[in-house]
């Protein structure tokens, strides 16, 4: 066999292009494109990968059907394990999941199992049939009686709901915002992930009668007594860290500050690259500064580029391997023409008649490494420096948010505002579960997938048992 | 769902709106506000729930129609119904315990206070009304105003109607002339909450202004609305909207407010029919 070593492209919007919209820029394989990427598969009866994956996608077996033309087949392999495919497919850390462990990878390019992934899933939205079948109860959707209900609508919410309602349970999703789908929809943004691919994944989990209602804020409009008062036997708490975190430097409130979450919220949930159209506006000047490495400043840098701005930095304290961004994000971010300005921190932000006008930095150098197991990074004395600028995007990380806790008596969280767990992902209140950010501050979408799993089995347990 | 119950107009662009919202109207108090989106194209804005009927589930908004949402709110009739509505958020007003309060509101947040000074005077707290406006026929909540409060002062830049000059003129001969004062509380333009707050302070007496920042979310999320208060930050959707007038840092208030001013004026500009954008 001849296997080619290199993984079969995907097509991408042009630069050039790109920058001036904000529609997805990896384009999808095509139906040949799939089929040749899934001949590449070894097959591995040990099935590496497999065990990479948070939530134990059959791997060799979707790719192996997906080659056979059998999409039904790969269909149901997949929703059995995975409920968002077409989401993780596009968002996963697939670099450091299944394909770091792909057999291929040791001399080539990994099978590209995330491409793959997108391909399946934008197959399965395409279809009318449902093909999900549930590992829990075999007779599907058999009316259990039980009620549970799920605060928050990420996709921790989202896969606790849809393992919940596949059992058989009536389930009710309670989100804050006006949309379900947490950070990925207000979040990542369309380039990224387009909010119709979120809304598609969302309507196929209320499809399996999950119901959802938004606008409503555990702890402001309905407490979590009062869920149970509503005869919920159970709640899943997969509220997310959606509490932004600061730099804590002079100048941090002037005018022309923002925190990611709301740079991105505007330009995401409300549309503001929309505006006038949508009224929600986003002012940026001609010259922005993210800082942060992350998944979430590559978002807000590429963003800023894409809104008629001049120059786009990014301030990042270690170099750019310690970036933990996704590699495929930092690729495109560097691409689009994304300044790096590595081994480098705000001292404080400098502005004239209340706006941001410049950001003083100080380099920095890679010293001992730290409880992260990265070098820490540690300021050269005197090398501060003066960027001028008209913007500055805070990318630094988010909390959990206490306003759940500080209105639910005895649910306790840690120092840090993490919901305390129990192995089970019980809270520190019985018959309250909680997982995904909430509990672990900022991780990922499949992460907070495999806990709203593996709380909803607990719960499950619970309910059969009280 | 968030049905318009009723619709009123209470001064030439000023209006009430009772809304259907029952879970919002089982939590409200005072203090507290809403937001609410018209339309799928619309934006989020921040209003105060100026007061809520749990039996019949509904709760009540004023508002002075100043830009393009709160014209298109204004444009709505009785039996339309609103997009989104969520609430309550914020902190709410501690009412309880104050026997001479002196309620003060300029130009458009005198639809703001008029909730307030409403709590008050059903505390049987004695209510000293001042408000403010450019001119005459921008007086809004005269009679409203009139009937809850013990005694009601109007200013109006021009002298068209009652005192002319500022409510802070009026204040001061208040407080000059008045030792028995328990509260402040100021609604307004920045410029006359820190002036009111600036009085307050050299007499002592609590104050407590209510801040309009600018919000998104409401829910302490996006950080956009946060204030120093006390060298501290704060986030008004969270902590406020009310704070102590003696510690708010009202200049970082009004630049954090200033940003998006170009952007307000280019709406209000458009068309803001409910029909136009809806499509
Ligand atoms: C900009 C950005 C980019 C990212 N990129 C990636 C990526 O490429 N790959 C990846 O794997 N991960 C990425 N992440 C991380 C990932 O999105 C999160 O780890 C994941 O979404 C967490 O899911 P969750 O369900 O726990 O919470 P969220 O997705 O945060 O959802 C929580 C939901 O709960 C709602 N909520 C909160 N409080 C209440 C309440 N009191 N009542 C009702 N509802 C409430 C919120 O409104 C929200 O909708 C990114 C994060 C951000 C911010
Ligand atoms: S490790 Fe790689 S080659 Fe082996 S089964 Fe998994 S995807 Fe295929
Ligand atoms: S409005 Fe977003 S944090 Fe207050």
């Amino acid at each position: 066999m001849n296997k080619k070593p290199e993984k079969t492209p995907m097509r991408e919007q042009d630069i050039t292009e790109r920058i001036k919209n904000f529609s997805e820029v990896p384009l999808g394989y095509s139906e040949q494109e799939a089929h040749r990427e899934a001949e590449r598969c070894l097959q591995c009866s040990h099935k590496p990968c497999e065990s990479g994956c948070p939530v134990e996608v059959p791997i060799p077996d979707f790719i192996a059907a997906l080659r056979d033309g059998n999409y039904e087949k790969a269909a149901r392999a997949m929703l059995k394990k995975n409920y968002l495919p077409a989401i993780c497919g596009r968002v996963c850390p697939q670099a450091e999941q299944c394909e770091a462990r792909c057999v291929l990878g040791k001399q080539h390019e990994p099978v590209a199992i995330g491409r793959l992934e997108r391909f399946l899933g934008d197959w399965i939205m395409e279809q009318e049939e449902d093909f999900r079948e549930s590992p829990l109860n075999p007779e599907k959707n058999k009316d259990t009686a039980f009620r549970a209900a799920v605060v928050g609508s990420g996709p921790a919410g989202l896969t606790c709901a849809a393992e919940l309602a596949a059992f058989g349970c009536r389930v009710t999703i309670f989100e804050a915002f006006h949309e379900a789908g947490g950070v990925l929809k207000y979040g990542i943004p369309e380039f990224r992930l387009p909010g119709e691919v979120v809304s598609r994944e969302v309507e196929a989990i209320a499809g399996q009668g999950v119901e959802i209602k938004t606008n409503c804020i555990i702890g402001k409009t309905l407490t979590i007594d009062e869920l149970f008062d509503q005869d919920f036997d159970t709640v899943f708490i997969g509220s997310g860290a959606g509490l932004p975190r600061f730099l804590n430097i002079p100048g941090e409130n002037l005018a022309g500050v923002y925190t990611a979450n709301e740079f991105l919220t505007r330009i995401n949930l409300m549309k503001a690259f929309k505006f006038p159209e949508y009224k929600t506006p986003v002012r940026l000047g001609n010259r922005v500064a993210v800082v942060g490495g992350g998944n979430v400043a590559m978002d807000a840098a590429r963003s800023a580029k894409r809104l008629d701005t001049e120059k786009v930095y990014l301030i990042y304290r270690r170099t750019e391997e310690y970036m933990p961004a996704r590699r495929e994000e930092i690729e495109h971010a560097r691409e689009e023409g994304i300044e790096f300005m590595v081994l480098n921190s705000p001292r404080r932000i400098i502005g004239k008649e209340g706006q941001v006008r410049a950001v003083e930095c100080i380099e920095m150098e890679l010293g001992e490494e730290d409880d992260s197991g990265r070098p820490r990074p540690v300021p050269k004395p005197g090398s501060e420096w003066t960027l001028e600028i008209d913007n500055v995007i805070v990318a630094i990380g988010q909390t959990p948010n206490p306003l759940l806790a500080q209105n639910t008596p005895d649910l306790k969280t840690e120092e840090w505002g993490g919901i305390k767990v129990d192995d089970r992902l019980e809270t520190t209140r019985s018959g309250v579960f909680a997982g995904g950010d909430a509990v672990t501050g900022t991780a990922t979408v499949i992460q907070a997938m495999g806990a709203g799993k593996k709380a909803a089995q607990s719960m499950i347990e619970y309910m059969k048992n009280s | 769902m968030n049905e318009i119950k009723r619709k009123k107009s209470l001064a030439p662009g000023v209006t009430l709106l009772e809304i259907e919202a029952p879970l919002i109207a089982d939590k409200a108090r005072p203090g507290n506000f809403l937001i609410l989106r018209v339309n799928e194209k619309g934006e989020r804005i921040p209003l105060t729930i100026a007061d809520y009927d749990r039996q019949a589930g509904t709760i009540t908004i004023i508002f002075q129609e100043v830009g393009y949402t709160t014209k298109l709110l204004g444009s709505l009739n009785e039996g339309e119904s609103l997009m989104d509505v969520a609430g309550p958020l914020g902190s709410h007003l501690e009412i309880k315990g104050y026997e001479k309060v002196v309620c003060v509101g300029g130009g458009s947040g005198v639809a703001l206070l008029y909730p307030e000074v409403k709590a008050f005077s059903r505390q049987d707290s004695e209510v000293i009304t001042i408000t403010g406006a450019r001119t005459r026929n921008l007086v809004i909540l005269e009679e409203e105003l009139r009937e809850l409060s013990e005694r009601l002062y109007v200013c109006t830049d021009d002298g068209t109607l009652g005192h002319e000059g500022f409510v802070t003129d009026v204040l001061q001969d208040i407080l000059n002339e008045e030792q028995d004062i328990d509260l402040v509380v100021a609604i307004g333009p920045v410029v006359m909450m820190q002036a009111v707050a600036e009085m307050t302070e050299k007499k002592r007496i609590k104050t407590i202004v209510s801040l309009n920042s600018l919000m998104v979310d409401g829910t302490g999320m996006c950080g956009g609305c946060r204030v120093t208060v006390d060298g501290e930050v704060k986030f008004t959707c969270i902590d406020g909207p009310s704070f102590d007038a003696h510690k708010v840092d009202f200049d970082e208030l009004s630049n954090r407010l200033s940003y998006y001013r170009d952007y307000e004026e280019m709406l209000a500009d458009e068309d803001y029919k409910a029909g136009d954008s809806d499509e």
